[in-house]
């Protein structure tokens, strides 16, 4: 990575009166065309999402605590005003999973990561006064709130047996054809094709910003490797958000103007959906973590006062990642009845991600080595990260074998293995992210002990609730269901105290935000010191509101 | 962000840029739906989710008779948009791999108009699709019932004695031939 130099001029250039005048509030939090701005509303988003799709998984939770189904039937009656039924408390559950998966994905990590911290940082990490289309960015962020608002509405419609959609977030027919009778499931499929289009037009948007927008001097081997991991990002959106969206248009169609893409009884095929569908999803969950590791690259990097170790490499194993990414999907549908050789190839090319994956875990593992770290609160997120997400990893490359996953297909196991990355590695990454850059951002500073105290309490919690779900797994524990045989209460009883912990880890993460914002110090420009390099320390914090007027010039 | 910031050959190149990268975008969703009529020619030559070979007489007439012999299971099924009754004439057959068969199906219109539909069909386990080849079939074309018409509709077919020596196949015993009628309006609003 680049050294680069701060020039002194630059921030002078800032204190021109007219750099800094922000319009009226409406003007600038609702039409705003500022990336900044647009980058704290996709925040703010981030976390009203996680907090609703984190309060479904406390509902699911506290239904699996035990076994036997003691809350559902309670909820599906609240929801629909009658008594409910059992088979409309156990569609009640599906809703429940699928909002779930769906939030957490589309309305929490994505507008966190891409949305959140690439519209805050990418342009100034490149040196640019703005996203290359502001008010398209505007329409980005704007695209997701009906969207959101779709998706959550279609939890008081039918949806089959009960209220809501029932799919999974994989939608696969044809329960989400025949098997879903209602408005529901068209409002979920609306819901996600505005938030593809949002994040169609948000790739676009970087793409253009990086390739075009760059100050003079920095070249593409020069660019942070956040922005690095953006671009990737940014490409994998592009190619496949579009097949999803062809996707779920053929099941909107399928299931309202009676064609049969999907309909064995009319000359289609459901299985070709499942293609469709992970020929997206499978690049979707790098999505969710490419951003991740740009920004674990440079708090590393800062807190080890070193540059990141084989900076190349690591910009080309995250384009190596997006690219194998998109040559693997079938290993999500290893039990549809592919044969031998199939199976075959798709274990091996997905093994192979574990070889950019492991020069990545080992260039911050060599980043640290020899460096003066200290543990400020985004390090150990960054540390529990690489520790949660080769966890994950490991469990990933058990799941690679197409023989083991015929056995372990669709149990806790899987579970288990996609929130160690996601949950905790995604996650993680987002709250290194967040308290690297929050003072950068707000111009506050956090409590430290909080933020300490938030880290450990998260930790613990999660591990809790989600290391269980492996001996769950193994123990032949399927997914999806709301009920299991007395034989599995025990680890389940154990991950919920989990969630409880967890849930108490979050409770401090706010309190430590509402304080830093009532009470916190106020942050300096470079407040991380030498380590910090990149072109954000250059600014004050917050940044002005319209920086670079004169570009920066890096060496 | 007044347009003033971004001098007027960057913000030329930041259009250009938008619209390759969107015509990427609409690529793919091009992509998307190609992807259908590219996974049915993908299954009709791999034989891919069990789907059969269609093969002319000439080839067929040059399989070699093997000694070995193979359960041939039938199985219909009738959209329910689709008001027929549809079984095989018989359940199972034992079959000579490599020797032409022909095995006949029973259709009747159930209803008091003209019907026409048509048939998918499949066999399982999946891997024996290529090596099940039909020389003629009811389901290669489409079938018009009179109201309350009952018709014969004959398959002729053979296993390939390939499938003895394929490491995929070479223990299948029994393969199980399945046909979903459905009405062919319907058929030809979708895929």
């Amino acid at each position: 990575m680049t050294t680069i130099a701060a020039n002194p001029a630059d921030l002078h250039d800032h204190d021109h009166a007219h750099d800094d005048h922000k319009p009226a509030f409406f003007q600038r939090w609702f039409m705003s065309t500022n990336h900044k701005d647009i980058g704290t509303l996709y925040l703010i988003f981030a976390i009203f999402a996680g907090i609703i799709g984190g309060a479904i998984s406390g509902l699911m939770r506290m239904e699996l605590a035990e076994p036997g189904v003691q809350y559902l039937q309670g909820w599906a009656t609240m929801m629909q005003g009658s008594e409910a039924t059992l088979d409309q408390a156990y569609h009640m559950w599906n809703v429940l999973i699928t909002a779930h998966g769906l939030i957490m994905v589309f309305f929490m990590v994505m507008p966190a990561m891409v949305g959140g911290f690439g519209n805050w940082f990418v342009p100034i990490m490149i040196g640019a006064p703005d996203m290359a289309f502001p008010r398209m960015n505007n329409i980005s962020f704007w695209l997701l709130v009906p969207a959101f608002a779709l998706l959550l509405g279609s939890t008081f419609v039918p949806g089959g047996s009960g209220l809501g959609a029932g799919t999974g977030w994989t939608v696969y027919a044809p329960l989400s054809t025949s098997g879903s009778v209602g408005p529901a499931v068209d409002l979920a499929i609306l819901s996600l094709h505005l938030a593809g289009a949002s994040s169609i037009l948000g790739a676009i948007n970087f793409i253009t910003t990086i390739f075009n927008m760059r100050a003079p001097g920095m070249t593409l081997n020069k660019m942070p490797l956040f922005v690095w991991s953006m671009l990737v990002t940014a490409f994998l959106l592009l190619l496949s958000l579009p097949v999803l969206a062809a996707a779920i248009t053929m099941l909107l169609t399928d299931r309202n103007f009676g064609s049969a893409f999907f309909n064995a009884a009319g000359g289609g095929d459901p299985v070709l959906y499942q293609h469709l569908f992970w020929f997206f999803g499978h690049p979707e969950v790098y999505i969710m973590i490419l951003p991740g590791f740009g920004m674990i690259s440079h708090i590393i990097a800062t807190f080890s006062k070193k540059p990141v170790f084989g900076y190349l490499g690591m910009a080309y194993a995250m384009v190596a990642i997006g690219v194998v990414g998109f040559v693997v999907w079938a290993h999500h549908m290893f039990t549809v009845g592919l044969s031998v050789n199939m199976k075959m190839y798709f274990t091996a090319a997905t093994m192979v991600i574990a070889v950019p994956t492991g020069i990545k875990i080992f260039s911050w593992i060599a980043t640290m080595w020899g460096g003066s770290l200290t543990f400020k609160t985004p390090m150990i997120w960054a540390l529990g990260f690489i520790f949660m997400f080769t966890v994950g990893g490991v469990t990933g490359v058990v799941l690679a074998n197409g023989g083991v996953d015929d056995n372990m297909h669709d149990t806790y196991y899987v579970v288990a293995h996609f929130h160690y990355v996601l949950s905790l590695g995604a996650v993680f990454s987002i709250f290194a992210g967040f308290y690297y850059w929050f003072p950068k951002m707000s111009g506050r500073h956090y409590s430290e002990l909080l933020g300490h105290l938030h880290f450990w309490v998260f930790f613990v919690g999660v591990n809790i609730l989600f290391f269980p779900m492996h001996f769950l797994g193994r123990q032949g524990m399927p997914r999806r269901y709301p009920d299991y045989p007395e034989a599995f209460a025990y680890w389940n009883e154990i991950a919920s105290l989990g969630y409880a912990i967890m849930a108490a880890g979050m409770l401090i993460f706010f309190i430590n935000i509402a304080y830093a914002l009532v009470a916190g110090r106020r942050a300096e420009g470079n407040y991380w010191g030498e380590g910090a390099t990149t072109l954000e320390w250059t600014l004050s914090s917050p940044p002005p509101f319209h920086q670079f007027e004169t570009l920066p010039v890096i060496k | 962000m007044n347009a003033a910031t971004i001098p007027n050959d960057v913000a030329r190149r930041n259009k250009r840029a938008a619209i390759i990268a969107l015509s990427f975008a609409l690529g793919m969703l091009a992509l998307g739906y190609a992807a259908v009529p590219l996974y049915r020619i993908f299954c009709e030559a791999t034989g891919f989710g069990g789907t059969t070979m269609k093969v002319s007489e000439a080839t067929a007439s040059a399989i070699a008779v093997t000694d070995k012999q193979i359960t041939v299971r039938f199985d219909s099924n009738v959209s329910s948009a689709l008001p027929w009754r549809f079984k095989p004439e018989n359940p199972t057959e034992k079959i000579t791999i490599g020797a032409r068969d022909m095995a006949a199906f029973v259709a009747e219109n159930l209803s008091s108009k003209p019907v026409t539909g048509t048939a998918t069909f499949n066999v399982t386990p999946v891997q024996a699709g290529r090596y099940f080849a039909k020389v003629q079939c009811f389901c290669f074309t489409e079938q018009t019932l009179q109201p309350g018409e009952k018709v014969r509709m004959p398959v002729i077919y053979y296993v390939d004695p390939a499938i003895l020596t394929d490491p995929d196949t070479k223990d299948i015993e029994e393969i199980t031939l399945s046909y979903t009628f459905y009405p062919l309006d319907q058929a030809k609003k979708g895929s």
